[in-house]
C-alpha cells in the first residue's frame, strides 16, 4: 500500500510516497527527510521534545500520522532562523541560559513560538509556566526557559505595536 | 504498532459506511488513539481519518441560545472561543485544565468524549483487563490502584474515565449527536459512557460505525455562567490527570440557590453527575455546612476499590470547595492555572489561594 502526501516543511514543498501508514510526522521528519532537529523523547505525547508547528499551531509530532498531515504547512526548529540570524526565541534561550543538555530545547523553543503566537500568556510567568507544561526538561532549566519565553514574548508584543514613535521621549521607535 | 489500512473519506456518508466494517476505528486528533496503538492496547485493522470531513469544525449558536459544537473543533479553539467561554465558563476551565497546550491543539471534542481509560493495566497488553479483552480478568484489583474508581465499579473493572471536559458537560445536561448509515440520533451525555457492570468491554452507548458529529449544550446551561467553576486535584500542578475533580454551577436568586449542578471526574468509569447532592441545595441559602452536606451526599455510595479510600474524603472536600468557588462567582479572566486548587486569585495582589 502506498500513500502519496504533499506537505510544506519550513517553506519547502515535499511530495512523499509513504509505503506504510504507520509513519508518524516525527519519524517522517527525522528518518526520511533528514530533519533530525525535532527530537524523539517519550514518543507518547508526554514530554514535548517532538513539538512542531502545523499550520502555525504547536502539536506533538509523535502523535500525528504523517498520512493525516497531507497538505499541511510544518515548521520545525530547522526552519526558524533566517540564515545566520537566530529567531528571537532562539536568541532569548541563549541569552537566558535556558538549557543544559539541550535535548528538549528544540521542542521547548517550538512550543514557545506557538505560545507567543497564541497570545494567552501576556507578561505573567505563571501563565507561561502553565502553558509550557507540555515540555519537560529533565535538567530542570525551567527558570531560564520561563525568563526566555517572557522576554521573547515582550519583544514580539513590542514589534507588533504600531511604529508611531515613543510618547515618553518623542523619538521614533526603533 | 500493528499494520493497518488508512483511508481518508471525503464525505460523512462514506466515513460511516467504511467504519461499519469490523476492525475499523475513527482517527481525529489521534492523541489517544495513536498512543494506544503504539503500546498495543488498540490494534485497529483500518483507520478512518475523519479530519477532512466538512461541516464538523464549527461552534454554532442556535436561535434559542444553545450551542452546537462540531465534533472536530479542537479543544484549544473551543476553550479560547470568547463567547463560548463567557457562556459556559466551567467547560472552558475544564478544557484548559486538561493535557498540555500541544495536545489541546490537536485533540478534538468528539475524541475527548471517546478517550479510553488511563488504567495502566488496560494500557499494558501483558496484563489481564476485562475492558480490553473480555473475560481475561482485572489485574488492577490487586495492583497499583490508588487512582481507580470509588463509585459505580464492579469486580470486573475498577477503571475511571479521565476526561475533564465531560465533567461539566454532564453537569450541564449536554447532548451528543451521532450518525451512522442507519441515520442520526441524540444521546444524553450522561448515557454515553457506560458503567462496567459485568460487560466492561462495552464502554459507550455507540453502535458499530456510529460517529459523534457534535455536542449540544442547551440554552438553559448558560444561565449558570455567573457561578460556575471546575476544580481538579492533580499529583503535579499542571499536565496530569485528575485524582479527583468536580464541576459546580449555581443559580442564585434572592439569596437562595434556585438551581445547582454538580458532577465529579476521576471517580468512576463515567463522568459522575451528583443529582441528589444538587437537589439538597435547591431552595436554601448557600452556606459552608450546606456545601459540606452536598459533598457527603455526592459520595454517599462510594467505597474503595483498592488502596484508594483517600479519594472518597478528597472528593467530598473537592465538592465542597468547588461549590464555594462557584458561589464566589466566575472570575472575569480565566485563572492562570485553570482548575487548580492553587490558582492565583485575580482579586488578590499576591500569592496563591487554597480556596
Amino acid at each position: 500500500m502506498s500513500l502519496s502526501i504533499s506537505l510544506a516543511i519550513n517553506g519547502r514543498q515535499h511530495d512523499v510516497a509513504l509505503n506504510d501508514p504507520r509513519v508518524t510526522l516525527l519519524d517522517l521528519l527525522r528518518e526520511r527527510l533528514d530533519l533530525p532537529g525535532t527530537k524523539k523523547g517519550c514518543d507518547r505525547g508526554q514530554c514535548g521534545a517532538c513539538t512542531v508547528l502545523v499550520d502555525g499551531r504547536r502539536i506533538n509530532s509523535c502523535l500525528a500520522l504523517a498520512a493525516s498531515m497531507d497538505g499541511a504547512e510544518i515548521t520545525t526548529i530547522e526552519g526558524l532562523a533566517e540564515g545566520d540570524e537566530l529567531h528571537p526565541v532562539q536568541a532569548a534561550f541563549i541569552e537566558h541560559d535556558a538549557f543544559q543538555c539541550g535535548y528538549c530545547t528544540p521542542g521547548q523553543i517550538m512550543s514557545a513560538v506557538g505560545l507567543i503566537k497564541e497570545g494567552m500568556a501576556g507578561d505573567d510567568p505563571e501563565r507561561v509556566r502553565e502553558l509550557m507544561s507540555g515540555n519537560i526538561c529533565r535538567c530542570g532549566a525551567y527558570q531560564g526557559i520561563t525568563e526566555a519565553v517572557l522576554e521573547a514574548g515582550r519583544k514580539a508584543a513590542e514589534n507588533a505595536q504600531p511604529q508611531t514613535g515613543n510618547p515618553d521621549t518623542g523619538k521614533d521607535a526603533a | 504498532m500493528k499494520p493497518f489500512d488508512y483511508i481518508r473519506p471525503a464525505t460523512l456518508a462514506e466515513a460511516v459506511t467504511e467504519a461499519a466494517r469490523p476492525g475499523s476505528a475513527y482517527l481525529a486528533g489521534g492523541t489517544n488513539m495513536l498512543d494506544l496503538m503504539k503500546v498495543g492496547a488498540a490494534a485497529p485493522e483500518r483507520l478512518v481519518d475523519i479530519t477532512r470531513l466538512p461541516g464538523l469544525d464549527a461552534v454554532e449558536w442556535l436561535p434559542d441560545g444553545g450551542v452546537r459544537i462540531g465534533a472536530l473543533v479542537r479543544n484549544s479553539d473551543l476553550a479560547y472561543d470568547a463567547r463560548f467561554a463567557a457562556s459556559f465558563p466551567m467547560v472552558a476551565e475544564a478544557l484548559l485544565s486538561g493535557a498540555s497546550a500541544q495536545l489541546r491543539n490537536a485533540a478534538t471534542v468528539g475524541g475527548n468524549l471517546m478517550q479510553r481509560t488511563r488504567c495502566a493495566y488496560f494500557q499494558d497488553p501483558a496484563s489481564a483487563c476485562n475492558r480490553r479483552e473480555s473475560g481475561s480478568g482485572c489485574d488492577a484489583r490487586d495492583g497499583e490502584n490508588r487512582m481507580h474508581a470509588v463509585l459505580g465499579f464492579t469486580e470486573h473493572c475498577i477503571a475511571v474515565h479521565a476526561s475533564d471536559f465531560c465533567v461539566p458537560l454532564v453537569a450541564l445536561g449536554a447532548e451528543v449527536e451521532v450518525e451512522s448509515s442507519d441515520g442520526k440520533r441524540t444521546i444524553p451525555i450522561d448515557e454515553l459512557h457506560l458503567l462496567p457492570g459485568d460487560t466492561p468491554q462495552m464502554e459507550t452507548a455507540l453502535r458499530r460505525g456510529e460517529l459523534i458529529t457534535g455536542v449540544k449544550l442547551p440554552a438553559g446551561a448558560a444561565a449558570f455562567s455567573g457561578h460556575a467553576r471546575y476544580l481538579k486535584l492533580r499529583e503535579r500542578t499542571s499536565y496530569a490527570f485528575a485524582v479527583v475533580s468536580a464541576a459546580a454551577a449555581l443559580q442564585i436568586e434572592d439569596g437562595r440557590i434556585a438551581e445547582a449542578r454538580i458532577a465529579l471526574g476521576g471517580v468512576a468509569a463515567k463522568p459522575w453527575r451528583a443529582a441528589e447532592a444538587e437537589a439538597s441545595l435547591v431552595g436554601i441559602e448557600p452556606s459552608q455546612p450546606a456545601f459540606a452536606r452536598a459533598g457527603e451526599i455526592a459520595l454517599a455510595s462510594a467505597h474503595p476499590s483498592g488502596a484508594n479510600a483517600f479519594k472518597i474524603e478528597l472528593a467530598r472536600r473537592i465538592v465542597t470547595r468547588v461549590l464555594t468557588r462557584a458561589l464566589e462567582g466566575t472570575p472575569e479572566r480565566m485563572p492562570a492555572l485553570p482548575g487548580s486548587p492553587f490558582a492565583a486569585r485575580p482579586d488578590k495582589t499576591s500569592g496563591v489561594a487554597h480556596v
